[in-house]
């Protein structure tokens, strides 16, 4: 990907851009190492990667809160951390989850952080507090002090400060954390309305199917390095399905499998499956073959790949990945 | 939506908004009930001195043994059964050396760090508040709170004073009388120069709370220092640097009682208050802007 913006400046149409950013701290551990990150506009982009694999420290460096040691980032097209001031105010973010100020109110919360913006209009502010919370189902606790909130609802607090003002951007790091089933289905919906309104959304989870749900993009670190990064279709395709044979005659099957060249046959003693890397002929072919040999075949058939599995193929088995 | 406004739109920063962030900060201080308890114990300073000193000239028979609290502000002391109004000296006089310095460094050594260890402060600067505005307004913040600090004490001061003695013309401590109005005037300007005297710890405290991202830790650094510096400030043989640590010339607000004022000191300490902006000012600036934000 990326062949059609060349590395030198912001790209045409990329909301966020990296180039070779790094960061090392005080102690010397590399958080970041070398990240070449490409978020194209109106994507719902997916930030994947185990705890401690650089996320974190890469989202405060997009949002200035941390210097790079080397390499350069590109937000809306500016440079951060130097244009702080005129691309932040369009830019809504939730990082490590939220902050607030226990001794005010949910509704005072916002205004305090709404003051904090210098773009932000003192007139409208008390008409889009409003809105915020109740685009976040908060209208009701408004008046409640943020310390009786319980952790699904500061979660939807510090969503609602992310939408104060119309952004081009938003940033929402793990986003579901803490809430219910219920309410993580109304925040995947959110998400995809802000989407379908224009705005970026970049995203960062462990849940891989909350990825593979709502983004149209996605992007996986491990250990401070970028190992893939593409539209969500395209990584599932990388990881190729398995084929998967049901038969109390696992044995046979098996046999007959790597006879017809199947590789990395795997027998499932428990479930009578059979498994293995899908043949690059026709599948039929192979099931004629099975009952030709007297197999009695319950079930054949080709398991598609989903996102996990290109996850556990990139992170687990050291899958070669040009990135 | 085109290319070239990628990130042209909508931002306009808004002349009254450093304004409005000060406002922010200070609601916000103020609706602690950290700061609210530290303005309790400075209005019940005179509270206490007043009866005091109500007890000890009433009752010949039961408190004539103390003499004092502690040698605060002995000059004035005494002259406060005869005017109600010398009462707000006192209590500035036995607040300044310690309580109200103490809350002064509680507040600014809280102001970056417990933002900080509360995790406000990323959201603050990506709002964003802007890393030398917030500095400011943190600054400007403390300052009003060094103001309202000092007034507390010299207003209940006057209330007690007003209740428990006469109020009355006055006599400077170079013994010419003046009368009331002028001594309410002058009563103004000593707590004026008091809050001044408390800009120093006030930057220093700032500059501290920039260094850690533990309000607590910040605070205590803060108070600690501050008991350092007036122990340092008592003992003879340290004259040498005496004269430049913050608290030295704090109770030449007493000049202000002279007639006339002997101004001397009380420029001494007004300009060393001043060095101290300055220099630590510029520290925490230096500290903040650069600073990564981990927290």
């Amino acid at each position: 990907m990326g062949t059609e913006a060349e590395d030198s400046g912001p790209a045409e149409g990329a909301v966020i851009r990296t180039r070779a950013l790094t960061k090392r701290f005080r102690g010397g551990h590399l958080a970041v190492d070398g990240l070449d990150l490409t978020v194209p506009e109106g994507s719902v982009f997916g930030f994947l990667g185990p705890n401690g694999s650089g996320k974190t420290t890469t989202i405060r460096m997009l949002m200035g809160l941390i210097e790079p040691t080397s390499g350069t980032a590109h937000v809306l097209g500016q440079p951060m951390p130097r244009a702080v001031r005129t691309v932040l105010p369009q830019v809504g973010a939730l990082i490590e989850g939220p902050a607030l100020y226990g001794h005010l109110s949910g509704r005072d919360n916002l205004l305090r952080y709404d003051a904090a913006d210098p773009t932000a209009d003192p007139r409208t502010r008390r008409s889009r507090v409003g809105a915020a919370l109740e685009r976040v189902g908060l209208s009701a606790a408004a008046g409640k002090k943020a310390r009786a909130y319980s952790l699904g609802m500061k979660q939807r607090l510090g969503l609602a400060a992310a939408l104060l003002q119309p952004r081009r951007l938003l940033v929402l790091d793990e986003p579901t954390n803490g809430l219910d089933p219920q309410g993580m289905r109304e925040i995947r919906a959110l998400v995809r309305e802000l989407a379908s309104d224009g705005t970026t959304v970049f995203l960062s989870s462990h849940l891989l199917d909350e990825i593979e749900q709502v983004c149209t993009h996605a992007a996986v670190m491990a250990r401070g390095r970028l190992l893939v990064q593409g539209a969500v279709a395209e990584l599932a395709a990388r990881a190729r399905g398995r084929l998967v044979v049901t038969t109390p005659d696992t044995a046979e099957a098996a046999r007959v499998l790597k006879e017809q060249g199947v590789g990395d046959v795997v027998v499932e003693e428990r479930d009578d499956r059979v498994t293995g890397e899908p043949p690059e002929r026709e599948p039929a072919e192979l099931n004629a073959a099975l009952v030709a040999a007297g197999v009695r075949v319950r079930g054949f058939g080709v398991r598609g790949a989903s996102l996990e599995d290109a996850f556990v193929a990139l992170t687990g088995e050291g899958f070669d990945v040009a990135g | 939506m085109s290319r070239a406004d990628i990130a042209g739109v909508g931002v306009r920063v808004r002349r009254s908004w450093s304004l409005g962030l000060f406002a922010g900060e200070f609601t916000v201080t103020l609706r602690r009930w950290r700061t609210l308890a530290l303005l309790a114990v400075l209005a019940a300073v005179p509270v206490l001195v007043g009866i005091a000193v109500k007890v000890e000239s009433d009752g010949g028979s039961g408190g004539g043994s103390g003499g004092g609290d502690g040698g605060a502000g002995p000059a004035f002391m005494a002259q406060v059964t005869n005017n109600g109004l010398f009462l707000v000296f006192t209590a500035l006089a036995a607040t300044l050396p310690f309580f109200l310095p103490m809350a002064v460094g509680v507040v600014a050594g809280d102001a970056i760090a417990g933002e900080a260890s509360a995790g406000t402060l990323r959201y603050l600067l990506v709002a964003p508040a802007g890393r030398t505005r917030l500095l400011l307004a943190k600054y400007v913040t403390t300052v009003a709170f060094c103001l309202l600090a000092t007034l507390v004490v010299a207003v209940s001061a006057l209330a007690v004073g007003a209740l428990l003695f006469p109020l009355g013309d006055l006599t400077t401590i170079s013994g010419t009388r003046i009368t009331f109005g002028e001594g309410l005037a002058r009563a103004l300007l000593i707590a004026l120069v008091v809050a001044a005297s408390l800009l120093g710890v006030a930057a220093l405290g700032l500059f501290v709370s920039t260094l850690t991202t533990s309000g607590i830790a910040a605070m205590a650094t803060t108070v600690g220092l501050l008991t350092t510096v007036q122990i340092v400030d008592q003992i003879p043989q340290l004259h040498a640097i005496q004269p430049y640590l913050f608290p030295h010339y704090w109770l030449s607000f007493a000049d202000l009682m002279r007639e006339p004022v002997y101004w001397d000191d009380l420029q001494k300490n007004l300009g060393l208050q001043a060095l101290y902006v300055a220099v630590f000012g510029s520290a925490a600036w230096a500290r903040f802007t650069a600073k990564d934000i981990t927290t």
